[in-house]
């Protein structure tokens, strides 16, 4: 949680969408244990070349040996993934857990390719991943182990106390541009947005910006600001009164106002919150997943049962919705 | 034999961007490279924002960074006393020596919010605030390359000039400045070459929308270089993908824009060897 809180610039996205982030404390050719947080960012382009054969290649003993947990995928879970490996290892000292960043379908390709246990993802699977996994003779299996809102974030001083959904996709779109017309000051919008290949941005985009609607074409206004890291996005809503900003929940400081989202102009305005996450009441939030390709046994099913119950409590921490 | 490596590894560099650079080329439609949209994850690889956003911020930084460099570069060298040069000049060196983070950093969180305070603008993220932290990094070679340059220009220039009965003010305007020119020219590109590779602190407080820079207020508004596209989207972009090749592209673009840029300073360089002085 505090790590990626932390001003890192060098890393052009956040830490949760990094791709390529490597845990190696299960990989003896990387020797670089015990690492501090703070260092292993600094380390971490120096691990990744260091690493990167290892990772490319099928882990050999991913398969045979039920001590190697392999876990692979979503850039937005992999903090989250890389808190639960540590805090298992630490009960667990037998069971060795590998994490690796690389997106979503990165994960779910290892996973159909027999090279990971666990794959993380920020999105279901596909129709063809599905397909493809069945005929590689696997039969996947899907958990939801936590929920990601998106909070919609403006400077404190902004009179504005929410918005529809439909409202936020016209200001991204560019339609409005002025607060006037949602209720605020005489000022124009600032819209502030993560970089293009963030998952984030591409759930905005079809969730929020289109409503929804997969025939639509809408996109970002080219006037729109895309901030390298989160705390690009943190610092210019501190700073600028005219902005406009989205990100996860979990991010979002004190010093910035959340605004109320409404499914429509009828609905009242839902503030983003664990309770409101999980009643399905605020409409901009979405589930995360870990898939196995095979009903999970042994150490792997002790190890999702594991996070799917006392595992949960660290999901607040950073800055995530739990289940329950 | 070192000078010789230095050669072979541009060129080794500037095929593989050929290499990896070129299938763009091929792969996407002229109509869509020249297009002023940039949405590379939907297919939309319109270079033009990012191209004229890249030479929008490079050029005012060199209209702020010139005169500055060169006034103080005569400072230094034609006005100062001995004993200032000696302060002046270290730590001018350290200037060159701020990792660019640091100066993005201090951009995105001070000078930032200062520009849109002062001057009005609905955000400080502005090809304004990138050019100024620019011609700050690009000053010390601006500087240093000048300085050495008047420093060519021979003393009997300057006894003539007295010795005619100009003032110090015309000696060092009118004939020790003009003298250096091919230098200071050099300093420029030199400069230049500096402002349009210079990656970090450009993303930090230029805002990266990939806006066409054309209305006349484009420079008071947020714009998208190439090279910080280049960094911002590196990191997650497939391999061999229509998006790599885009970005290799533009690296490519870069590539022969600076190329320019130093062939442009080539006749002055060339005309500096042959009269023999650093001038």
């Amino acid at each position: 949680m505090h790590r990626h809180q932390a001003f890192e610039p060098l890393s052009r996205t956040d830490q949760r969408e990094r791709k390529s982030r490597v845990q190696s404390t299960s990989r003896p050719l990387c020797g670089v244990l015990p690492l501090t947080p703070l260092f292993v960012l600094l380390a971490l382009p120096i691990l990744i070349s260091a690493c990167s054969s290892g990772q490319n290649s099928p882990h050999p003993t991913a398969a045979s040996s039920a001590l190697v947990i392999q876990n692979k995928g979503s850039d937005t879970i992999v903090n989250l993934a890389l808190a639960w490996a540590e805090a298992y290892m630490k009960m667990h000292p037998e069971v060795r857990i590998s994490v690796t960043g690389g997106g979503s379908g990165t994960g779910i390709a290892a996973m159909i390719n027999g090279t990971v246990d666990i794959a993380n993802a920020s999105r279901e699977i596909k129709k063809e991943e599905y397909e493809a996994a069945k005929a590689n003779g696997h039969a996947p299996t899907e958990f939801v182990i936590a929920r990601d809102a998106i909070a919609i974030v403006v400077h404190p001083s902004n009179p504005v106390k929410g918005l529809t959904l439909q409202q936020i996709s016209e200001i991204y779109t560019g339609r409005i541009t002025n607060w006037r017309e949602v209720g605020g000051a005489d000022d124009p919008i600032v819209l502030l947005s993560r970089e293009s290949n963030s998952g984030t941005y591409q759930y905005m985009l079809e969730n929020v910006i289109r409503l929804g609607d997969s025939k639509s074409k809408l996109l970002f206004s080219s006037e729109t600001l895309l901030m390298p890291s989160s705390e690009g996005i943190s610092s210019e809503i501190r700073h600028n009164p005219h902005a406009i900003g989205y990100d996860g929940l979990g991010y979002v400081t004190a010093d910035q106002k959340v605004l109320g989202v409404a499914k429509d102009a009828k609905s009242p305005l839902i503030q983003p919150s664990a309770a409101t996450v999980n009643s399905g009441a605020y409409p901009i939030s979405r589930p995360l997943y870990m898939y196995t390709a095979q009903p999970p046994t042994g150490k792997i099913k002790e190890y999702m049962d594991w996070i799917l119950n006392e595992g949960q409590t660290l999901v607040s921490e950073l800055g995530f919705v739990p289940l329950h | 034999m070192l000078g010789f490596s230095t050669v072979a590894f541009v060129l080794l560099i500037f095929l593989f961007l050929l290499r990896e650079g070129t299938p763009f080329f091929f792969e996407v439609p002229l109509e869509n490279f020249l297009g002023t949209g940039w949405y590379p994850t939907f297919d939309s690889f319109g270079v033009l924002p990012l191209l004229l956003g890249s030479i929008l911020v490079t050029l005012t930084s060199i209209v702020i960074a010139l005169p500055l460099g060169v006034a103080t570069a005569v400072c230094v060298r034609e006005v100062a006393p001995a004993w200032t040069r000696e302060i002046l000049k270290p730590m001018i060196e350290v200037l060159a020596g701020i990792p660019s983070v640091v100066l993005g950093f201090f951009g995105m969180t001070l000078l930032a919010p200062f520009i849109r305070e002062a001057l009005g603008v609905p955000t400080g993220l502005t090809a304004f605030t990138g050019a100024l932290l620019l011609a700050y990094m690009a000053l010390p070679t601006i500087i240093s390359v000048a300085e050495d340059a008047l420093d060519a220009v021979p003393k009997s220039y300057r006894d003539a000039a007295l010795a005619m009965g100009a003032t110090r003010w015309q000696t060092i305007w009118r004939v020790v400045v003009p003298g250096a020119r091919s230098g200071i020219l050099i300093a420029v590109m030199l400069g230049m070459g500096r402002a349009i590779g210079e990656t970090m602190a450009v993303m930090m407080v230029t805002g990266n929308a990939a806006r066409l820079p054309l209305s006349l207020d484009s420079i008071f508004r947020p714009v998208r270089t190439m090279t910080a596209t280049i960094a911002a989207e590196m990191g997650e972009v497939a391999d061999g993908s229509t998006h790599y090749h885009a970005l290799f592209g533009l690296g490519l673009v870069l590539f022969i824009l600076t190329f320019i840029i130093n062939l442009a300073a080539a006749p002055a360089i060339l005309q500096r060897r042959r009269g023999g002085g650093l001038r």
